[in-house]
């Protein structure tokens, strides 16, 4: 290994409860009867409809296509009819449009495009329109999508591709298991990322307390030139900034993106999205989630297809034991709270998060005794305790300028005050806030 | 002696100044219009901005310069514009008189809510799974309207903002505080609305809310003749160009009670009501 990563300021030391899924294998949902593909699943423009009502679609065929440079397609993810273009809640909780699949039970094939065979000496240009085509966004949950990445513009060279496999979430193990058991795949779409962007290696960050994904990846390693690095435990590692810093030891300036210090970061799970839309022509239709949480029966790591419905894939856990008090999609730092078992699974979902009765505890929120523990652990290195101030008074000027719009939401200031104050949520406020201001 | 040369050089340096100040404010000096200030005198002085200017004194600027009415103030009394039109001599407007309305009728006994701990404010409240409340499109009864009335006029009773149509001047402050985009503003002399803001179909509604509008439509078919309701997909609205008379809720028999009449929805005379 070239360089020792470097720790990046702050963070916080969660318990991680990984043990509850990390040594079950990935196994394959059955198919369901209904499933619910949410539409507008990446970051950007929504995708434009391409079927109605009483359609008959396969596995992999068009639902939507792209509607603009950022926005991706959507792929059915079985065979069947479309029966309705319904609402769902979303992952914000707010209702949003899906289709409606009933599936005929046979998995007919019929996606759009074709494996390519010899990648290796394929166009770089042909490569990412694929990745655009198979409809790939960041699955690690911010769902950007993943050929806007690979985009970098021309003034900005990239000389660094990162994968992100350090899964720091807390519960989450399904980027763990899918580093373990395909190992070669992950290697594969970090070659295949970096022809697309002209590099001649990657590297893939890994936390250290998953010694046998990184053994498992260092053993394959070598076939495409990629570097393996383990990186120390500290939330939020996987955050784009702080791995960057950690492995490269550059830092992204605020407002700035990776690719103004040279570099592109793709989850792990995106990349074997990328290697199996490329070699095998699969469009991104299934992902793997880690279903997990106390009160489940038997938490577990599931491959699921899009669509799939949260009430279903709990049944896959053997159901539960006890009463849940809380939902959540993603980890429990940065996931969603939801107040419903309507959600679907999305190409984003990396967990599915049942929190028991008493894991959770009501606090009031106090007042800030300025202790400095918020400041202390903030990754970004802004003043939690002082922009919480100003969000109070609501002054959202005063925020900006004490810049909040830095914040990357980790979550690591309210996790570590003792006075519960709802940090994180007085900055997503604040945030909203000015971004409304300054559209005006 | 030593004290007379200080004292003559500031007192003539004293006249001197003076007798420039005296030039500058004759050469430079603005015109104060002093309809200005009497009209300024004259408006309620609120400075709530309803008028779309920055506070009372640049409207009464605005209006001496022909680029408002009096009627442009919504504190302004009837009484008040007449008084401020006959001083400026020109036309009393007419001004209708509207107040802040908010469409929903889901307090806490008659939604479906989740428990929700964190920051006590819509607008916050909004961020986390879009509110902790079962109807996507109903009040959250965090306050973030009441808390931007100048008047007082809006009070949150068991998890609903309530508008006391007395006491609001219809300056319009809460309608951008809400993240919901629930108040709208209507006549004051329109008693009967739709308190139900959900497009959602009926059984949708009916599942997290009592007293949502199906529209099953009995309150048009009472209306008989009378274009008094609008309907818009799964909502029916009161047609504010030819207001339903509170006659109507007793007449049409809403099964869900999301038809009301103000000031018995003011005084909470529906409770749960749910037939
Ligand atoms: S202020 Fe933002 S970036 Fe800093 S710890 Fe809090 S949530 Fe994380
Ligand atoms: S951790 Fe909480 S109490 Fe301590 S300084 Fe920060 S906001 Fe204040
Ligand atoms: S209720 Fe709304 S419109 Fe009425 S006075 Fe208050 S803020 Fe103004
Ligand atoms: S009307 Fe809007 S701002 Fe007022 S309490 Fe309800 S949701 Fe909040």
């Amino acid at each position: 290994m070239s360089e020792k990563p470097r720790k990046f300021k702050g963070g916080v030391h969660p318990n991680d409860s990984k043990a509850l899924s990390a040594h079950k294998a990935i196994q394959e949902a059955p198919l369901y009867g209904t499933y619910k593909v949410i539409m507008h699943q990446n970051i950007g423009a929504p995708p434009e409809l391409l079927v109605k009502k009483g359609d008959a679609v396969k596995k992999g065929s068009l639902l939507c296509k792209a509607s603009g440079f950022v926005s991706v397609p959507l792929h059915a993810p079985t065979s069947g009819t479309v029966k309705m273009i319904d609402k769902v809640p979303g992952p914000t909780g707010i209702s949003v449009p899906c289709i409606v699949i009933e599936a005929d039970g046979e998995d007919e094939w019929g996606c759009p495009f074709e494996p390519i065979a010899d990648w290796q000496k394929t166009d770089p240009a042909e490569l990412k329109q694929r990745v655009w085509d198979a409809g790939i966004v960041g699955m690690g949950g911010a769902g950007f999508p993943a050929h806007v990445k690979l985009s970098p513009p021309e003034d900005k060279p990239v000389d660094k591709l990162i994968l992100n496999g350090a899964e720091c979430e807390p519960y989450l193990t399904a980027d763990h298991r899918l580093m373990l058991e395909q190992a070669e795949e992950v290697v594969l779409g970090a070659a295949i990322l970096a022809r697309i962007l002209g590099l001649e290696t990657a590297v893939i960050g890994v936390e250290d307390n998953k010694p046998d994904a990184i053994q498992a990846l260092e053993k394959v390693a070598g076939k495409y030139n990629i570097e393996v690095v383990s990186l120390p435990v500290n939330y939020p590692q996987g955050a784009e900034k702080q791995l960057i810093y950690a492995i490269t030891g550059r830092e992204v300036p605020v407002g700035k993106l990776p690719s103004d210090v040279g570099c592109v970061v793709q989850n792990v799970a995106s990349a074997v999205a990328v290697a199996e839309a490329v070699v095998k022509g699969i469009p991104s239709i299934e992902r793997i989630t880690t279903v997990t949480g106390k009160p489940l029966n038997d938490p577990g790591n599931w491959k699921l297809r899009i669509g799939t419905p949260i009430d279903e894939v709990l049944k896959l856990t053997g159901g539960i034991k006890e009463q849940p008090a809380k939902l959540l999609l993603g980890g429990p730092m940065m996931g969603i709270a939801q107040s419903s078992l309507d959600v679907t699974v999305m190409k984003n979902t990396s967990g599915v998060l049942l929190i028991a009765k008493d894991e959770v505890s009501l606090y009031t929120s106090e007042p800030c005794i300025r202790c400095g523990r918020c400041v202390d652990c903030c990754p970004m290195q802004i003043l939690p305790a002082t922009i919480s101030q100003a969000v109070e008074n609501n002054r959202f000027d005063w925020a900006e300028r004490l810049n909040v719009m830095a914040c990357i939401e980790c979550g690591s200031c309210s996790y570590s005050c003792p006075s519960h104050r709802p940090l994180n949520q007085q900055f997503k406020r604040a945030k909203v806030e000015i971004r409304a201001g300054l559209r005006k | 002696m030593d004290i007379l040369f200080p004292i003559l050089t500031v007192g003539i340096l004293g006249i001197f100044l003076g007798v420039i100040i005296g030039i500058v404010a004759k050469v430079f000096a603005v015109d104060i219009d002093e309809r200005i200030e009497q009209v300024e005198e004259m408006l309620p002085g609120a400075n709530c901005g309803g008028c779309g200017f920055a506070g009372c004194a640049d409207f009464a600027k605005g209006v001496v310069a022909g680029k408002a009415t009096p009627a442009g103030c919504p504190v302004c009394s009837p009484e008040d514009v007449v008084a401020i039109s006959e001083y400026l001599g020109i036309a009393a407007e007419e001004k209708e008189k509207m107040v802040a309305l908010v469409r929903c009728s889901g307090d806490i006994p008659n939604t479906v809510r989740s428990l929700y701990n964190g920051v006590r404010d819509c607008r916050s409240a909004v961020l986390v799974a879009g509110g902790a409340k079962g109807c996507d499109y109903g009040c959250l009864g965090f306050g973030s309207c009441a808390e931007a009335c100048p008047f007082g006029a809006i009070e949150i009773r068991n998890g609903l903002a309530v508008v006391h149509k007395e006491l609001c001047v219809g300056c319009e402050n809460c309608v951008a505080a809400c993240p919901k985009n629930l108040i709208t503003m209507v006549p004051a002399s329109a008693a009967t609305h739709v308190y139900c803001n959900s497009p959602e179909k009926g059984a949708v509604k009916r599942k997290v809310c009592k007293t949502a509008c199906i529209a099953c439509r009995k309150c048009v078919k009472a209306s008989g003749e009378e274009d008094y309701m609008e309907i818009d997909g799964f909502l029916v609205r009161s047609n504010y160009e030819n207001p339903p008379p509170a006659s109507l809720v007793e007449a049409a028999g809403c099964p869900t009670s999301a038809l009301r009449v103000d000031t018995e929805h003011i005084k909470g005379a529906y409770g749960g009501a749910s037939k």
